[in-house]
């Protein structure tokens, strides 16, 4: 048959011709991811993976929401969807805009949104960015100083020139706001501007309602365009509406914003890929218009998303039992995360470690930005095998009430300016 | 320690805190509208018809003996299986996918005992879908291939296809496929039009079940197209989609693409489960770029992983680990290979009924090309004019350019479609 006929027919061989992809490099590793795939290869048992930002439960473990699992045996049994049809997405989008925009808001009364799917956060950032380049060549996005680090990648890849906006103060550990407001005032009228509404990442540290208000002001003075990345909602304060405030200030103030928003945190959807994208449109017909080139955009990229998570998301936002245990969870989420802050400074006070740790309870959200710098990251991974980024950023989710003392005394050795030759034994 | 800011921001009085959009209008006011792509407004007009008779021949799915469509037991047994392990979590995939299910879709591609992968030679990475993969193999692509920045495709091709490389910056252009005389392969064009194309071009090609047309080149030509291929040193990107639904056996319908392998030639291959599993919206696929050495993959691999994160990061999880559970379980995957069997068989007998209820009518013309067209599709030869006809007159719809979905037919509904496309050729439409 046909196998027969490839041996014998077999003359002209490839064999002589060069590889095409001889120059190819190795490429450096994700940051973040990196450092995943750092602690998956390391033996120790002591190991700590504080690198992504995944939720972990009181042993360490990666948790499935209970809501989750009701909406899985919910929607298990049901026909597969071919694609995500057009009506399993509209409400998936209404819902999901709903958690940011405010259920009794005006922009969703009235269909003045152009809402998609997309792939998590990621994808929601990714599409708006094409769709920035696509329609203002020329703009620029203004990203705070730091960011996620996957948003330099996102919008680079999407072509679209990036500065940054002064954010974070090294020194107070907090909101550098005279500069923020500053670079704000000095860009080119009508920047796009990239905000974290809450739960800031990679730094914990968020403006107050009354900064957001001057935020907003200056922003509209200069038409600048707000763009959020909602990734961490209800991982700020435990409330899902508080969390949304900056948003409801911009709201408030006329701003016609976008928005992207990830399930993968608040609600354990990770490796589902379930976010959405909106823009607020001035009418429907542009709605129309605006949804109808995301769509394109996507289309050009992978198609349609997937169905299995949206269908999850649509079922926990829709069922009012299910939506309930899931607002409960996400705040067992949030206590977990405080209590583990509260615990890692004392700790650390309780080790008369000479430094300042009060931006551990003060940040909020997943993150601790540290303050650690990069060879004492290095130190810690080497010699005590905890692994975060190189920027000091800890995932507080991966640390437990077990493994917290050892983390507390390793940080404490690597930040100690003495040199003690304690014989300290730590057991994780 | 930040400074107060010296000009507080006015206070939002509740008058002006209305719903009414700012006083500057939308910076995206001038965005024109995309018309929907004609596949959707098939699909689109079907669902509004309220005719009792009315039929689905547009669409890209498989669908049952009654018109249903088809969830494969096998992939309910999986995804039971997923649901019920507790250990399962929902954790973020790593860039390129699940491993297993990686390893695994290269071995369906090109066989466990290819060399290549023998030799690791092969990067596979898990994508989202066919369309995914293509996105992504186009990126490397555009990013990495230096020799040329034109793609060609085949005219006609998937409607989806020039998007992908126009997208990343990169020419597209076609080269002859089908002849609407024969209603079969343009070979002498096909060879013409390749021969033409300057050295290092990419070249797509279907590797089975070639949609819209159902026209698959013999295994000797396929054999002549590597060959040009190679001596032309154009560098081939595969589009698999219908694996196992062409022949009914997931081994011969890959073997055009594992000549290209077999001749130790680099070449790109996306991979979709979408139809020969039905996992259409879980939207698994893969990317599989086999490369001269396995330092060469490594590195590939490693750049593979640059394009992604930008994208969307990781993939999405269910539908890769349903593949996976029934790729790995040999019980599960001669269950499958027995419903691609089925499922082709079914494909095949709707072409055999259509032909024969056309013979029987006495309907003018050579509908011979049905039955020697593969696949899920057929390119009936029905002109535009006949299409609309046919929509007008019967409610049967279908794409303007007369690509019928054979899985859209039934055994009922067979005699409804030749006398319908026997209307139309007896009243000259």
């Amino acid at each position: 048959m046909a196998a027969n006929f490839t041996k014998r027919t077999i003359s002209s061989s490839a064999r002589s011709i060069n590889g095409w992809f001889d120059h190819v490099k190795p490429a450096p590793k994700d940051p973040i991811v990196g450092v995943s795939e750092a602690f998956l290869a390391d033996p120790s048992p002591n190991k700590i993976n504080l690198g992504v930002g995944a939720y972990r439960d009181e042993e360490g473990k990666p948790v499935v929401l209970q809501c989750v699992r009701d909406a899985e045996a919910n929607i298990a049994g049901c026909e597969f969807i071919e694609s995500s049809s057009a009506s399993v997405s509209s409400k998936f989008v209404e819902e999901s805009l709903k958690l940011v925009y405010g259920k009794d808001s005006n922009v969703i009364a009235e269909g003045r949104f152009a809402g998609v799917q997309a792939l998590s956060g990621t994808g929601a950032c990714r599409l708006f960015a094409e769709f920035q380049k696509h329609f203002y060549p020329k703009s620029q996005i203004y990203l705070p100083d730091p960011t996620w680090s996957n948003h330099y990648n996102i919008w680079r890849e999407a072509c679209v020139p990036q500065r940054t906006f002064h954010y974070y103060h090294p020194d107070s550990k907090g909101l550098n706001f005279a500069a923020l407001i500053d670079d704000v005032k000095n860009a080119p009228v009508g920047s796009f501007f990239l905000l974290h509404p809450c739960a800031h990442n990679p730094t914990g540290v968020d403006p107050t309602e009354e900064q957001w208000r001057e935020i907003s002001f200056f922003l509209k003075v200069k038409n600048h365009f707000p763009f959020f990345d909602v990734a961490y909602q209800g991982f700020a304060s435990g409330d899902l509406e508080v969390d949304a405030k900056a948003i409801q200030i911009f709201l408030e103030d006329g701003h016609l914003i976008g928005c992207a928003q990830s399930f993968a945190k608040n609600m354990g959807l990770y490796g589902h890929r379930v976010g959405c994208l909106s823009v607020l449109c001035s009418d429907t017909k542009q709605a129309v218009a605006i949804k109808s080139q995301l769509q394109q955009i996507a289309r050009a990229m992978y198609g349609s998303p997937p169905v299995h998570g949206v269908l999850l998301v649509s079922k926990i936002l829709t069922d009012q039992h299910i939506k309930s245990l899931w607002l409960r969870e996400v705040k067992v989420m949030f206590n977990r995360i405080q209590n583990i802050r509260t615990a890692l400074r004392a700790s650390l006070e309780n080790l008369d470690s000479p430094l300042n740790w009060e931006h551990i309870t003060n940040q909020v959200g997943m993150f601790c930005f540290s303050g650690l710098t990069p060879d004492q990251v290095h130190q810690l991974a080497r010699e005590f095998h905890i692994y975060m980024t190189s920027d000091g950023r800890i995932s507080l989710a991966g640390v437990t009430y077990d493994n917290v003392s050892y983390l507390a005394n390793a940080i404490h050795q690597v930040t100690s300016s003495a040199q003690e030759t304690l014989n300290i034994s730590w057991s994780p | 320690m930040e400074s107060p800011s010296p000009n507080p921001p006015p206070k939002v009085s509740a008058a002006s805190a209305s719903s009414k959009p700012n006083d500057g209008e939308s910076m995206f006011a001038d965005v024109p509208l995309v018309p929907e792509a004609p596949v959707y407004a098939v699909m689109a007009a079907f669902k509004n018809d309220p005719h009792p008779s009315k039929l689905n021949l547009g669409i890209g799915v498989y669908r049952t003996e009654d018109g249903k469509p088809f969830v494969l037991n096998v992939v309910r047994r999986a995804e039971k299986l997923l649901i019920d392990q507790q250990s399962a979590v929902k954790e973020y995939l790593p860039i390129t996918g699940i491993s297993e299910f990686n390893k695994l879709s290269a071995e369906l591609l090109f066989g466990a005992n290819s060399p290549a992968i023998k030799e690791s030679r092969v990067t596979t990475v898990q994508c989202l879908s066919g369309c995914g993969s293509l996105r992504v193999g186009a990126e490397f692509l555009a990013i990495h291939y230096h020799q040329q920045k034109t793609v060609y495709i085949p005219e006609p091709t998937y409607s989806n296809h020039p998007n992908f490389f126009s997208s990343v910056g990169q020419v597209v252009k076609t080269y002859r496929y089908y002849d609407p005389a024969t209603r079969g392969l343009d070979f002498q064009g096909l060879l013409e039009d390749l021969s033409s194309v300057p050295s290092g071009g990419i070249v797509l090609l279907q590797a089975c079940g070639h949609n819209p047309t159902g026209v698959d080149p013999t295994i000797e030509q396929w054999d002549q197209i590597r060959q040009l291929i190679r001596s032309k040193g154009l560098l081939p990107f595969f589009d698999s989609a219908y694996q196992g639904l062409v022949s009914g056996d997931l081994e011969e319908d890959a073997q055009p693409l594992r000549l290209f392998v077999a001749d130790g030639g680099e070449c790109l291959v996306a991979l979709s489960y979408s139809k020969n599993m039905g996992l259409y919206g879980e939207r698994v696929g893969a990317l599989s770029i086999v490369c001269k050495t396995a330092e060469v993959a490594s590195k590939v691999e490693s750049q593979l992983k640059l394009v992604i994160r930008p994208m969307y990061s990781n993939p999405p999880i269910h539908g890769a680990s349903i593949v996976a559970v029934i790729l790995k379980d040999s019980d599960m995957y001669n269950e499958w290979r027995m419903d691609l069997k089925a499922m082709t068989d079914r494909l095949i007998n709707m072409r055999r009924l259509l032909v024969d209820a056309l013979h029987e009518r006495g309907t003018p013309g050579d509908w011979s090309h049905i039955i020697r067209q593969v696949g899920m599709y057929s390119l009936s030869g029905l002109s535009s004019d006949q299409v609309a006809f046919l929509t007008r007159e019967y409610h049967i719809y279908m794409s303007s350019d007369g690509r019928i979905n054979m899985a859209g037919l039934g055994s009922k509904t067979v005699p409804y479609l030749a006398d319908a496309i026997h209307a139309a050729v007896i009243r000259g439409v």
